[in-house]
């Protein structure tokens, strides 16, 4: 396949089936593997939508800065963009994040400001609006309520995935700025009857909700409930058990957030068989595990996988 | 009869500082208002006039009670409630 840049291969990501971890015949697994595009996320789609359209509407020009709220995968799509089209990047980053994201942050070229890693993203949102307000000039593109983001996913991830996959019946993903849930999921609601879209939620450490008070929560300004069918929490051991299944049983190294979605969607699919109901169950890869290798989740016991990645963001 | 609640960090004063606690009910609503008798003051951090409040979350068996049927949704014996804070989430 031959590309005229980098940033020309965003997205058309294959569609992996898990025959092993799949329960039956009747009731499939598919992996939508986003760490197959340019800089390693899923994130690179938005990315790639969300300047595109900041440019159309005359934000930036050579030499502008950026700035955005992230943990990390978004930093490094958009330090991708930013560089490769002249603009500067500073992300602000909760500390408790691992290393090798603020290292590939630094590669690209972008600054990081850090927040603290009590309060977690909330904390880096508030950080950065009030960086926003201070700097006027600077272009927050701001994931977490930006329509190109959602955008990205109704005009590229839900056709990809209804070419690859007509007989979908599930879509499963992270639910973080809520972006890949609301565009696949308007796209495919849109063209195929009954189907269901589920959100799998990161449960993390009590460091992360240490907020002051309940009116400090957040919820990303792109979110609309009534797109999804189900919502499901899950926890740090859960996730790590399935991105370690995922490694075992079908040679996928997946990141942590993969687990995540792994454990809703075979919680749909173990539902789906009980009812003796066929299922074509889509879920997505957001990226690999290259970038939470030195959180020490892939090797030792589950256990101490699991107590390193307390108090860390690991989706 | 037993459901386990879970109680987030920020609301822990309320429970003499217990993570955890147990109460009973039908419903999601019968719960709290069981739990809001023993730990005055809880049910009023959680629920508003429209249901639960916009930055709480409120799973049953780990699934957001807004997909459930929100307060009107049947909890049993042996079930588990996490609460939790709405909080922007990691790596993006």
């Amino acid at each position: 396949m031959r590309y005229q840049s980098l940033l020309d291969t965003v997205g058309g990501t294959p569609l992996v089936g898990l025959p092993r971890l799949s329960p039956g015949p009747g009731v499939r697994l598919w992996a939508k593997l986003e760490d197959r595009n340019p800089t390693g996320s899923v994130k690179d789609r938005a990315a790639a939508y969300m300047v595109a359209a900041a440019e159309k509407d005359g934000l930036l020009h050579p030499g502008s800065v950026i700035l955005e709220p992230t943990s990390g995968n978004t930093g490094i799509s958009i330090a991708l963009v930013a560089r490769l089209r002249g603009y500067q990047l500073i992300c602000v980053l909760p500390e408790n994040t691992s290393a090798e994201r603020r290292m590939l942050l630094e590669a690209y070229g972008a600054s990081i400001v850090s927040s603290p890693a009590a309060g977690g993203s909330n904390e880096a949102v508030r950080v950065a609006k009030n960086l926003a307000a201070e700097h006027p000039d600077w272009v927050m593109l701001y994931q977490y309520g930006n329509e190109a983001n959602a955008r990205a996913h109704y005009e590229t991830t839900g056709p990809e995935l209804l070419a690859d996959l007509p007989e979908i019946t599930h879509f499963v993903a992270g639910l973080g700025t809520s972006g890949t849930l609301m565009g696949t999921g308007r796209f495919l609601r849109e063209h195929v009857p009954g189907v269901q879209i589920v959100a799998a939620e990161p449960r993390y450490g009590e460091l992360v909700y240490g907020l002051r008070n309940l009116s400090e929560g957040f919820v990303p300004e792109l979110y609309d409930e009534s797109v999804l069918t189900s919502r499901f929490s899950v926890s740090s051991a859960d996730a790590l058990r399935r991105t370690r299944e995922l490694l075992s049983d079908e040679g996928m190294f997946a990141g942590i957030s993969s687990g995540c979605v792994l454990h809703a969607a075979l919680g749909l699919a173990a539902k789906a068989q009980a009812a003796g109901q066929r299922a074509d169950i889509a879920l997505i890869i957001a990226d690999a595990g290259w970038k939470y290798l030195s959180t020490g989740a892939y090797g030792g016991t589950l256990a101490e996988a699991e107590a390193r990645l307390e108090g860390q963001l690991w989706a | 009869m037993a459901i386990e609640v879970r109680i987030p960090t920020i609301l822990r004063t309320y429970t003499g500082g217990q993570k955890s606690v147990e109460g009973s009910g039908a419903t999601l609503e019968e719960l709290f208002a069981d739990l809001d008798g023993r730990y005055e003051g809880l049910r009023e951090r959680l629920i508003d006039e429209s249901g639960v409040r916009r930055f709480v979350n409120v799973y049953l068996n780990d699934e957001d009670v807004r997909f459930l049927g929100g307060l009107s949704a049947p909890v049993s014996d042996g079930d588990t409630v996490t609460v939790l804070p709405a909080v922007a989430g990691g790596a993006r």
